[in-house]
């Protein structure tokens, strides 16, 4: 907590990261997009590994975010 | 079903191992003061570290029930189950976005509870009051849940009656007491080790013995159009928003669940939730693939009335004996470490926002961490009662309203967290709407599902219900808001600091 606040007046979400965080919810919450069985890969129906594929990619765009967004 | 010796020996080896270390962790980063307190009992001192927290969520939020009930749904009604995969993908953006902060007011003001947070923010008892029972309320189904998988686990070994059940809580008891949150913080690393292992195998080799994933899907999809209501691997258009709505109102209530915040408060800094937030998703790609295990039971031939059976049965059917054995422990020792925290969360609740809002004068430290384990004995016996008393659907269909009512919280938690514009008698009017419209929404279905079909502007939205009772619960809040404003009434004191939330 020592930390001198240097940070603290002009702390801004930047717009981008506002974005990153937002991209798992429209790639989601619409099944429409997605509630389909082609193409397949491996097996999987285009339904399933679609939404695999959001684990992986949320992961990745929420680490870009922590880097913006961690405290030092 | 007959006993399977092999399986039950080594289920009772990996039972016995995590006991010993459930006890031995009273003694795990031990302060020289003892852990007589709720910050130490209950939040074991606020030091854990990224690692230690990922096991600790993780072990928290993916519970025996999730591996035994999402498989299920998808064997019994197919694809509407897989709600939980984006469920758990879309829960993180959130909770990196609200939980450090959360997190960091409740460290500076030394809360324990989220309801410990309203009383601070809001000033007001009753609203704090009424956070608080919310989350009691909502726990002890879930705890009951976790039962229920064990239940399920003994006897697809063969062993029936109560006393396996009761053998089991006894000792989850008995640790949760004496060691607080660090029994289950031990017990998670196990867990997960234990879970990663079953899932990897079962996910490779079961797949390769029955022809692979296409044939997988395809003979699942058969045998789902067989079910009466006939089932599918594919959404029909009527149940998209269903889906999304589950999806949605499932992961804002993951997030205010008392066991969730009991985990994350538990943390030693904001970065250690911001890298948590970024590496949990980990844990939803191996709930995704657990959850095709149910087709992967279609696949392999797996016929039972009970859905909750299918997981276990599977393993006895495809896997040899020890092998089963070791994925049946899994589950069960997932089963105990939400039960812990969820015990743990809710006697904190109990005892600092029931007990300690109505005592005239203050516990001490000793006091509440006293009461508090002692709470947490009586919730656990609690729930044991409800599982042996009432049938398992009972506690499936309270667990759905749980996440209804949970789902309530959000105007005071969530929003309170960023802005303090709302007045707490309006907050209180909210939820208590909120909750009726929501409980009678999921009572008019007999309890039997959470997809309510509203109607509205002349046509059907079939949703989940936790929905549009937030919806009501967030307009009536924010209009009461402006209307008492308005009559110049009073806004209550905010005990908080811009500071705190920086």
């Amino acid at each position: 907590m020592g930390a001198p606040s240097n940070s603290q007046p002009t702390k801004r979400t930047k717009w981008w990261v506002i974005v990153l965080l937002a991209l798992p919810y429209f790639g989601l919450c619409f099944p429409g997009l997605y509630a389909r069985a082609t193409p397949a890969v491996f097996g999987f129906p285009f339904f399933y590994w679609y939404q695999f594929a959001w684990v992986v990619l949320t992961s990745f765009l929420l680490y870009l975010v922590y880097r913006q967004l961690k405290s030092r | 079903m007959p006993l399977h010796t092999t399986a039950l020996a080594v289920f009772c080896f990996f039972f016995l191992f995590v006991t010993v270390a459930g006890f031995m962790a009273a003694r795990w980063r031990r302060p020289d003061a003892g852990i007589h307190s709720l910050e130490e009992w209950g939040l074991a001192g606020r030091s854990f570290g990224t690692w230690i927290t990922w096991f600790l969520v993780g072990g928290d939020l993916y519970t025996a029930y999730t591996v035994i009930a999402v498989p299920a749904a998808l064997y019994g009604a197919g694809a509407i189950g897989f709600f939980a995969l984006p469920y758990v993908v879309i829960a993180y953006p959130y909770m990196m976005v609200v939980m450090p902060r959360l997190w960091r007011v409740c460290h500076r003001n030394g809360y324990v509870t989220l309801a410990d947070f309203v009383r601070g923010r809001y000033g007001n008892r009753w609203l704090a009051v009424a956070i608080a029972l919310t989350g009691i309320l909502s726990l002890m189904p879930y705890i009951a849940l976790q039962l229920v998988g064990m239940r399920v686990v003994f006897s697809a070994m063969g062993l029936h009656g109560e006393a396996p059940l009761v053998i089991a809580f006894l000792v989850l008891a008995g640790y949760t007491y004496s060691s607080g949150l660090r029994a289950p913080a031990i017990i998670a690393i196990v867990k997960d080790v234990m879970l990663y292992i079953m899932v990897a195998a079962a996910v490779i080799i079961l797949p390769i013995r029955l022809g692979g994933y296409a044939h997988i899907f395809a003979v699942a999809s058969q045998q789902l159009a067989l079910r009466k209501p006939p089932g599918s691997i594919f959404l029909r258009p009527q149940q998209f928003l269903g889906y999304s709505t589950l999806a949605i109102g499932s992961a804002i209530a993951l997030m205010l669940y008392p066991h969730t915040a009991t985990a994350v408060l538990s943390a030693k800094d904001g970065n250690v939730i911001r890298r948590n937030a970024a590496l949990l998703p980990a844990y939803s790609f191996l709930l995704g693939l657990v959850a095709l295990l149910g087709f992967i039971a279609l696949a392999a031939g797996v016929v039972t009335k009970d859905t909750s059976a299918v997981v276990p049965l599977l393993f006895l059917k495809m896997f040899p004996e020890w092998f089963a054995g070791f994925c049946l422990a899994a589950i069960a020792v997932g089963a105990l470490v939400p039960a812990a925290i969820m015990s743990i969360a809710a006697a904190n609740l109990f005892t600092r926002n029931l007990l300690g809002e109505f005592l005239r004068t203050k516990l001490s430290n000793r006091g509440e961490s006293t009461t508090a384990k002692l709470v947490s004995l009586a919730v656990k016996f609690g729930a044991l009662a409800f599982v042996l008393k009432l049938p398992t659907p009972y506690a499936i269909e309270m667990q759905l309203l749980g996440g209804i009512w949970i789902a309530q919280l959000f105007p005071s938690v969530v929003i309170g967290a960023f802005t303090r514009w709302m007045n707490p008698w309006a907050l209180l009017c909210g939820w208590a709407v909120g909750m009726t419209w929501g409980t009678q929404m999921a009572a008019s279905l007999g309890l039997k599902s959470s997809v309510y079909p509203l109607h509205l502007f002349g046509g059907t939205y079939a949703m989940y219900a936790a929905v549009p009772a937030l919806l009501v619960n967030l307009l009536i809040s924010s209009s009461l808001t402006l209307l008492f404003r308005a009559l110049k009434a009073e806004e209550g004191s905010d005990s908080t600091v811009a500071e705190d939330y920086a």
